[in-house]
C-alpha cells in the first residue's frame, strides 16, 4: 500500500545509525530554521490541515490540542512527551527512540515552539534504559550543534529538553497521571477540568503528546499538510507504525498508511497467522485495551480509527495481537485482567476493587469453574466499572472482557455446561 | 499473593548501616535536581531513587530513603511512598543478575510461561527469590514493551528478546560463567524487522 518514498521512518529497524550525522543524511534537521520562521498559529493550522490525530491511543486531533494552549500569556508553557510506552502489544515508540531519536527531538523543538513552550520533558519508561541512553546522547549532540539551548538557529527561540525516567507504572501513560509522576507524586490521574492546557505540570499550561505524534510533525511540515492528508483515508490521514505480535510467523513493526486492511497487513508483512489464515481465532487490533475481533470481522476490516470503531473495537496504539485457534482465548483475556489489576493505581473504587474481582472471576473462568449466572454478572460488573473512574484504565479493564463475551459467550457457556454435566 | 516480592522492605539484618551517594552520583544527583523548578523538589525523587538503586546493587535500602529525603529536604514518607508505588524499585536485595520475565498476553502467546518455568527450574528459585550464591534472582513483570520480539526477559538493565528454551538456557549459563553475552534479540534479527 504505502509507497517507499512516503515512509516517514526510514530507519525504523535501525539498519543505519541513530547518530546525528546519519540522521541529518536522512533529512532530519533540514529546513528546520525555515519552519521556525513561520508563526506559531501557522504551524498549528498546518498540523490541523494535515489531519494528524494523536498516535498514543485516543486519536484526538493534534492541531486542536495545541490550539487549546493559552495564547500570548506570560506563563511558562511546557511540552511533555509521553514515552511511557507500556500498552501490551505496543512497541513502536521504542523503535523511534532508539533508531530515529532526531525525528523526535526535531519534533519537540517545532511543536514546543508552536505551543509557546521553552521547556520539554520526555517521560520515558525506566525499563528503556538503553533506549534512553541513545536519546540522551542525541540530546547532547543537539545542544552541541546549537539545535537546542539558547538562540536556536540564531533566532529568538530558546528550548531545553530534559529526560525524565519513569519507574514501571502503566497508568503513567495517562496524561494527568504522567504529570503527577513528573511532579514527584504517585501516578494517580487528576480530575479534569482543569485541563493540562491550563493547569498542567508544575501548575503551568502543558501539552502532553505521544512520541510517534511528535516524531511525524517535522516530516509533515517539510512535505506539506496535503501530502500527509492524502495518505490514508478521510479523517484517518497519514501513515502509522503497526506492531504485529502474537501468533504470526514473522512478528514485526511496520509503517503503513492508515486504512490498510488488517488481513493484508498480517499476510504481507508478518508472514500470515501461524497455521494459516484459517487458523485465526481472533485479533486484538489496537493494544490490549480494545475489544477483540473474531476471525470473521478480521476478513475485511480496515486499520484506522473510524473503521475499527465501527467494527466495535478501536485503533488504539496500533498494537495488533494475533491469537490462533490452538489458544484458549479465555486465558489470554484473563492474563490481561491480571495486568489491569496489577496496574490499577488504586484511586477510584470501581477500578481498584473491580479489576481484582474481574481477575479472580476470569481466572476461575479459565478452568470453567463458574456458573452461568456468574458469567452474566461478569458482564454486568464490567459495565459498572466502565465510565465510572477518573481515567480510562477502568474502561481498558472492562473492554477486553466485554469483547470476549460479545463474541465468545456461547462457547464459554457451552464449556461451563459440559463441565457441569461431567 | 503467595509469591514473594522484592517490594517488601528487607528485614533489618539485611539493611546497610548507612547510605550516601558516591561522589560521581552526587554530581549526577545535583544535575538532576536542577532539571526541575526549585519549588518542585519532589520531582527529583524518582530519578534519585533510581541512582540509589543502581549504586546499591539493584535495591533501595531504608537508609537510602532517609538519605534522599535529607538531600532534597522532603518528608521521608514522600520518598517511601514512591519507592513502594512504582514497581521498578526493589526494597529487598536482588541477585547480581536480576532476571525479569515478561508474562503479559503478547509474550504469553509466544511461550513466556515456559520461559518462566525454565528459570525457576534451572535456578531452583521461585518468583521473588534469590539463589543461594546470590548470583540470580527472579521476577515476573508486566509488559516490557517489546512485543514483536516476544518472549522477552530483562536482566538488569538489558533486554533479551526473541528467546526460546535453548537460548535462555545458554544465556543464563553465560551469565553464570562470566562469558560474553549478546544483548537484544537472540535470533538473527537486529530489531523489530520481519524475519527474512
Amino acid at each position: 500500500m504505502i509507497k517507499k518514498e512516503n515512509l516517514i521512518f526510514t530507519n525504523l529497524y535501525g539498519f543505519n545509525e541513530p547518530s546525528i550525522n546519519f540522521a541529518m543524511k536522512r533529512g532530519d534537521w533540514k529546513g528546520t530554521s525555515k519552519i521556525l520562521k513561520l508563526s506559531k498559529q501557522e504551524i498549528i493550522d498546518k498540523i490541523k490541515d494535515s489531519g494528524l490525530r494523536g498516535r498514543g491511543g485516543a486519536g484526538f486531533s493534534t492541531g486542536m490540542k495545541w490550539d487549546f494552549m493559552p495564547k500570548g500569556s506570560s506563563r511558562q508553557h511546557y511540552l511533555v512527551i509521553n514515552a511511557d510506552e507500556g500498552e501490551p502489544g505496543t512497541c513502536k515508540d521504542r523503535d523511534i527512540i532508539r533508531n530515529e531519536p532526531h525525528k523526535l527531538l526535531e519534533g519537540c523543538l517545532i511543536s514546543g515552539y508552536a505551543i509557546g513552550a521553552t521547556k520539554c520533558y520526555i517521560y520515558i519508561r525506566g525499563e528503556f534504559f538503553n533506549e534512553a541512553s541513545i536519546l540522551q546522547k542525541a540530546i547532547e549532540d543537539c545542544y552541541n550543534r546549537g539545535f537546542l539551548g539558547k538562540k536556536i538557529f540564531g533566532q529568538n527561540i530558546n528550548f531545553d529538553i530534559y529526560l525524565h525516567y519513569g519507574s514501571g507504572a502503566y497508568v503513567c501513560g495517562e496524561e494527568t497521571a504522567l504529570i503527577e509522576s513528573l511532579e514527584g507524586k504517585k501516578g494517580q490521574p487528576r480530575l479534569k477540568p482543569p485541563f493540562p492546557a491550563n493547569v498542567g505540570v508544575f501548575g503551568k499550561p502543558t501539552t502532553v503528546n505521544n512520541v510517534e505524534t511528535i516524531a511525524v510533525v517535522p516530516t509533515i511540515l517539510k512535505r506539506g499538510p496535503n501530502w500527509f492528508n492524502n495518505l490514508g483515508r478521510e479523517n484517518n490521514c497519514g501513515s502509522k507504525i503497526f506492531c504485529i505480535s502474537g501468533h504470526v510467523n514473522n512478528p514485526c513493526n511496520v509503517e503503513e498508511e492508515l486504512g490498510v486492511p488488517l488481513k493484508y497487513l498480517i499476510q504481507k508483512y508478518a508472514g500470515d497467522v501461524i497455521g494459516g489464515w484459517n487458523n485465526l481465532q481472533a485479533i486484538i487490533p489496537g493494544g490490549s485495551s480494545v475489544p477483540l475481533l473474531p476471525k470473521n470481522e478480521c476478513e475485511n476490516v480496515l486499520m484506522d480509527f473510524d473503521s475499527l470503531k465501527n467494527a466495535g473495537s478501536g485503533l488504539g496504539t496500533g498494537g495488533i495481537i494475533v491469537i490462533n485457534k490452538q489458544t484458549d482465548i479465555v486465558k489470554v483475556i484473563a492474563r490481561l485482567s491480571e495486568f489491569y489489576k496489577h496496574e490499577s493505581c488504586g484511586q477510584c473504587t470501581p477500578c481498584r476493587e473491580g479489576t481484582g474481582w474481574l481477575m479472580r472471576v476470569m481466572n476461575r473462568l479459565v478452568n470453567d469453574d463458574c456458573t452461568v449466572e456468574e458469567v452474566e454478572m461478569l458482564e454486568e460488573v464490567t459495565h459498572q466499572i466502565e465510565g465510572h473512574t477518573i481515567c480510562a484504565l477502568g474502561d481498558a479493564a472492562a473492554w477486553p472482557i466485554q469483547g470476549l463475551l460479545k463474541h465468545f459467550k456461547k462457547d464459554i457457556l457451552n464449556r461451563i455446561q459440559k463441565k457441569q454435566v461431567a | 499473593m503467595s509469591e514473594n516480592s522484592f517490594k517488601v522492605i528487607a528485614e533489618d539484618s539485611l539493611q546497610p548501616k548507612s547510605f550516601s551517594f558516591s561522589s560521581d552520583n552526587l554530581v549526577k544527583a545535583k544535575n538532576i535536581i536542577k532539571m526541575y523548578p526549585s519549588n518542585y523538589k519532589e520531582s527529583s525523587i524518582m530519578p534519585l531513587l533510581s541512582i540509589a538503586q543502581n549504586q546499591n546493587n539493584g535495591w533501595v535500602p531504608k537508609k537510602a530513603i532517609e538519605y534522599i529525603s535529607d538531600l532534597i529536604n522532603v518528608p521521608e514518607i514522600k520518598v517511601l511512598e514512591l519507592a513502594t508505588f512504582y514497581s521498578m524499585y526493589n526494597l529487598s536485595p536482588v541477585g547480581k543478575f536480576h532476571i525479569e520475565v515478561c508474562t503479559t498476553s503478547p509474550c504469553m502467546l509466544r511461550g513466556s510461561d515456559s520461559m518462566l518455568n525454565l528459570c525457576k527450574k534451572k535456578l531452583g528459585i521461585g518468583i521473588g527469590q534469590v539463589t543461594n550464591d546470590k548470583l540470580f534472582s527472579l521476577g515476573k513483570v508486566e509488559c516490557l514493551g517489546a512485543c514483536v520480539n516476544a518472549p522477552v526477559v530483562k536482566i538488569n538493565e538489558n533486554y533479551f528478546e526473541d528467546i526460546n528454551s535453548q537460548s535462555l538456557d545458554q544465556l543464563i549459563n553465560n551469565f553464570k560463567d562470566n562469558k560474553k553475552i549478546k544483548i537484544g534479540p537472540q535470533s538473527e534479527r537486529k530489531g523489530s524487522e520481519p524475519r527474512k
